[in-house]
Parts: C-alpha cells; sequence; structure tokens
C-alpha cells in the first residue's frame, strides 16, 4: 500500500527529475570539456573532440614557457588569503560592535555604512587608484586589498549571526575580570567559527576572482594574478585552446576545491546575510 | 562609593571597546567607499588624466558630453538589455529550480543542488574564456550544431552583434542562476514545509502552491536578489572584456568596460569624462536600489 503510494509520487515527479537533470548537465559540461580540453591538442578541441587526452603535459610546457604560471599563483594565493585574514577580522570586530555593543547612534552609523552597498566599483576606481598610487601601495598586497578589506555585506552578515550569541555569558566573563578584547578573541570568535568559515570561504573565492581592481593595481609582471593571466594568454590572434584551457584550470581548482570541500559554508557565505 | 565609581568606569570601558571595534571596519568604508566617491563627483567637473587636469567648461561639459557620446549610450543600452532580458529569466529559472529542489520526495536533492550550483566556482574571467572558446567559429558548439545539420557551415557566433549579445547571456545565465538558487533555498528553508503538506491536501497541485506559498512567502528574498542582480548587471564588466572584448565593434560593450577604457584602457585617457559617466552608474544603481525597496515597502 504506502509502497505504491511511494512510486506514484515518484512517477508524477518524472518531469522534474527531467529538468534536473537538463540543467544539470548544462551546468557541469563546461567543466568536463574545460578539463578534457586541457588534456588535448588545440586541433583536437578544434574539432570537437570530447573525451581526455595525452596532451596534458605538453599543454602544461607551453603554459609554463608562455607565463609565469606559478608566480601568478602563489601571487594570488597570498593576496587572497591576506584579504580574507584581513576582511573577516575587520568585518567581526564590527559585527560584534554593532550588535552586542549596539545603541540609537551605532544603529544610525550602521545604516549610513550599508549605503556603502549601492556605490559601484567602476564609480571609485579613478579615485582610488590615485590614492593607492599617491600612497605607493601600487603592485602591493595592500593595494590589492584595501578597498576590499571592509564590505558592508561582511558586517551585516556577522552582525546578523551574532544575534545568536548568548549575552549572558558576556556578563559572566566580565565579572570572572575578562577584558572587552578578550572576550572577543576568547568567548566570540570560538562561539561564531561557523559564521567565520563561511565568511572566510565567500571572501576568499572573491579575492581569487577579482579582476578589474587587480588590473588597475597590479601594474607590474611580477604582480600579476591568475585571473590576469589567464585573460592575457587568450588575447592573441591564435589561441591555443588545450593551453589556455589549462590555464584556465589551474585558475580554477582553488576555488573548485574550496568548493567541494566547504560546499555548506559557501552557501552559507553566499546568502549570508539573509537569515 | 568607591565600588559606584568603578561600576561607572567599567560601564564606560565598556562603551569605549564597543565603538574601538567598530572604529576600523566604518574607517576603511569612509576612507575606501564615501571619500572616493565624493572625489569623483568632484572629478567629474573635470578634464584630462594625470597631473594634466583641469576643470571642464562649462563645469557640467562632462555630462553633456556623455548623452551626446553614441558609444556610451550604446553601453547603457547593451547593459539594460543585459538586463531586461537575463535577469528574469535567471530568478523565474532559479526559483523554479529551488522550489522543485525543496520537494521532500525528491531524490538526489544533494547531488542536483550541487551540480547546479557548481558553475558558482569558476572565476567570472574563467567562464568567459570558457564560453568564448565554445562558442569560437572553430568552437564546440559550431562543431555540433554542423555535424547535427542545423548550421551549413562554422558560424562566427561572437562576429554578429546580436549572437555575441545572445552568448553573453547565455553565459550569464549559466554562472549565476545556481548563485541566485542558493538563496531561494536558504528562503524557502524558513517556511514551513507542513503548509506545503497541508496544500497538497486542500488539492493545491505544484503549480498553485508555488504562486500561492512560494512567491509569497519568499518576497523578501525575491526583492534582494532582484536587488542584486541589477547591481551586479549595471556593473558588468568582466564578461564584456573576456567574451566578446566588446565587440564585435564595440557592439556588446558594457558601462563599466567602456568607462574602464576612458580611464585605463586602450584609449586617451580622460579622467574626468570617465568620473563623470561613472558617477552616472552610481546615480543608477542607487535609483533603482532606491525603487526596490519602496516596493518591497509598500507591499508588506
Amino acid at each position: 500500500m504506502t509502497k505504491k503510494k511511494v512510486s506514484g509520487t515518484q512517477k508524477r515527479l518524472i518531469p522534474a527529475y527531467i529538468f534536473l537533470i537538463i540543467m544539470a548537465f548544462l551546468s557541469v559540461f563546461p567543466f568536463y570539456w574545460m578539463i578534457s580540453a586541457a588534456t588535448n591538442e588545440t586541433l583536437a578541441v578544434a574539432r570537437g573532440k570530447l573525451t581526455f587526452g595525452t596532451y596534458t603535459i605538453e599543454n602544461y610546457k607551453n603554459l609554463l614557457a608562455q607565463t609565469d604560471l606559478w608566480g601568478a599563483m602563489k601571487n594570488s594565493f597570498v593576496y587572497a588569503t591576506a584579504q580574507t585574514i584581513m576582511a573577516i577580522l575587520v568585518c567581526s570586530l564590527a559585527g560584534f560592535g554593532f550588535e552586542l555593543y549596539h545603541d540609537k547612534a551605532k544603529d544610525r552609523l550602521f545604516g549610513i555604512l550599508l549605503l556603502a552597498m549601492m556605490i559601484p566599483g567602476v564609480a571609485t576606481m579613478i579615485p582610488l587608484f590615485k590614492m593607492i598610487s599617491k600612497a605607493g601601495l601600487l603592485n602591493t598586497v595592500w593595494g590589492f586589498m584595501l578597498p576590499a578589506v571592509s564590505t558592508p555585506f561582511l558586517i551585516m552578515m556577522f552582525r546578523q549571526n551574532s544575534r545568536n550569541f548568548p549575552t549572558e555569558i558576556m556578563e559572566a566573563a566580565r565579572i570572572d575580570g575578562q577584558s572587552e578584547p578578550g572576550i572577543f578573541f576568547r568567548m566570540y570568535f570560538p562561539i561564531m567559527r561557523s559564521t567565520y568559515a563561511a565568511a572566510a570561504v565567500i571572501t576568499f573565492m572573491n579575492a581569487w576572482n577579482s579582476y578589474m581592481w587587480p588590473r588597475i593595481v597590479m601594474t607590474r609582471n611580477q604582480a600579476q594574478t591568475m585571473p590576469m593571466l589567464i585573460a592575457n594568454l587568450s588575447n592573441g590572434y591564435k589561441v591555443d585552446y588545450g593551453m589556455l584551457m589549462m590555464g584556465v584550470l589551474f585558475c580554477s581548482v582553488p576555488t573548485m576545491v574550496i568548493f567541494f570541500v566547504l560546499q555548506k559554508q559557501f552557501a552559507e557565505g553566499v546568502a549570508g546575510a539573509v537569515k | 562609593m568607591k565600588s559606584g565609581n568603578n561600576g561607572m568606569s567599567v560601564k564606560r570601558k565598556q562603551e569605549a571597546a564597543g565603538w574601538a571595534f567598530l572604529t576600523p571596519a566604518t574607517l576603511l568604508i569612509f576612507i575606501m567607499s564615501f571619500y572616493p566617491i565624493l572625489q569623483a563627483l568632484f572629478t567629474s567637473f573635470q578634464t584630462g588624466a594625470g597631473v594634466k587636469m583641469a576643470w571642464a567648461d562649462p563645469w557640467y561639459n562632462n555630462y553633456i558630453r556623455m548623452f551626446k557620446d553614441k558609444l556610451f549610450l550604446r553601453s547603457v543600452g547593451n547593459t539594460f538589455l543585459y538586463l531586461l532580458i537575463q535577469v528574469p529569466i535567471m530568478l523565474i529559472l532559479a526559483i523554479l529550480l529551488a522550489q522543485i529542489l525543496n520537494n521532500k520526495d525528491l531524490k538526489f536533492r544533494g547531488f542536483f543542488r550541487t551540480c547546479i550550483f557548481l558553475p558558482c566556482a569558476t572565476a567570472l574571467v574563467s567562464y568567459a574564456l570558457i564560453f568564448k572558446s565554445l562558442f569560437a567559429t572553430e568552437g564546440l558548439i559550431n562543431h555540433i550544431l554542423v555535424s547535427l545539420g542545423i548550421l551549413q557551415q562554422n558560424y562566427n557566433f561572437l562576429g554578429n552583434p546580436t549572437s555575441a549579445k545572445a552568448v553573453i547571456i547565455i553565459a550569464l545565465l549559466w554562472r549565476w542562476t545556481g548563485y541566485n538558487m542558493v538563496f531561494y533555498l536558504a528562503g524557502l528553508q524558513n517556511i514551513e514545509y507542513s503548509i506545503y503538506e497541508a496544500a497538497k491536501i486542500d488539492g493545491a497541485n505544484g503549480w498553485k502552491s508555488f504562486w500561492h506559498i512560494t512567491v509569497p512567502l519568499l518576497r523578501p528574498t525575491i526583492i534582494m536578489t532582484v536587488i542584486m542582480s541589477i547591481n551586479g548587471t549595471l556593473q558588468l564588466y568582466d564578461e564584456s572584456v573576456n567574451l566578446t572584448a566588446g565587440g564585435p565593434a564595440n557592439s556588446t560593450i558594457t558601462m563599466s568596460h567602456y568607462i574602464y577604457n576612458n580611464s585605463f584602457g586602450t584609449g586617451v585617457a580622460n579622467f574626468g569624462y570617465a568620473a563623470a559617466m561613472s558617477f552616472f552608474v552610481f546615480i543608477l544603481v542607487a535609483i533603482l536600489a532606491l525603487i526596490n525597496m519602496k516596493v518591497g515597502d509598500t507591499r508588506d
């Protein structure tokens, strides 16, 4: 009896399954193609070869010969890590302050800071470029990350999630003689670690993927990031697709690893401030 | 008496700590967002670049020039075309997918969710290059269409303004649908699943419960995703630069791309003019965000 009912439900879901299979295929296929193309010679890629080839090493060698691949990987990694650490520190401090010490003045200030969400990057890039170059920070990790360290999105995310923070233990800690920074580092930080994980994942992804701003401030070749490196690869008249996709693969591996290992945190980070 | 004094100073210490905690973030936003946007406003009344900046004559000249600049107007038109076609399709697809994936009878939900969310793991430059290669004249899409007999010969998708725009829209749909779906799934989790079961008992089918339960209850999430999508589309840059390079003949260029070209790109740099155009983008983003918030308010 129940079995029949279940299979009936499943039967009604067939259109849903078909739709989902098509959507899942369309979503995954470009990835598969990228990986298979990275293992094939450019001619085979152009001929529409969809299976894995034996040209992987050559594509990698060509890429190494034409670009400073590992230099760019290192740069991207260092910049993105630095930005992640700074951003979650600065924004979590602010979220902590805004929520757990809140009063009218702070709420008003928070409302003002949220307005920064409306400011598009393209509108501030010229003044920021002037500022960063005047400060001598072109081609430095500071120039890369300073405009992106404090974001209303992250502050809001920490603030919203701080609502669940038990205020009684703050009082208890104060009675025990704990200082205010002590409360932050010894209690808030460990209790909020899932929010930190989500914030770190989303910040790292954004920093790794950023393109317009690095293109403006990282003017030297030695300071180049991975997105800049692969964008330059496709600029020539004749494109070597195998090599290009090898570069794209390198640029995607760190974010894909994070995606698969920390998918829950990533989804939480994306939807971070919704709660 | 003494303990009373101590209590006061502890209170004051707490007060000071609260402000100290939010100072770095606040200062950074003022220095890195609010001050530059004011600077951009000043710069927009000037002309030239680097050390050779001078006041424009008349001071609002850049704004007049902007509305006579055919290329800028085209970039505005393109951006709005992407906005009006891509955003509705994407959001409807995303909410449908979320609704389907929220069904507890469905099997392999986690698998499907992961697949559809996967495009978010790519850098914007990466997926732009993947789509550029897929739709190249000697690319896979052409190969498939020709061998299926749909096309007689390879077609230069990126060489025709209409098809190049279509490729950008397809690429955007691919990259961002799963992203928006995650918001809706998070929103749906806040809706008691029993509502759907009750509706089912009352005889409501999938569509009915979609329109009468999901959409109204998700309204705050929908408004937020609309704002974010508009905001993102108005600032499109990576795709225009890397997928089509704005071409053919600037027919797919976006506002941000054109502004970049006028300040750091290949053309003659004019910070003043670029700042004026970027201020226009800022005003657009701000107006659309305010309209959306108003819409959200009055309906509630």
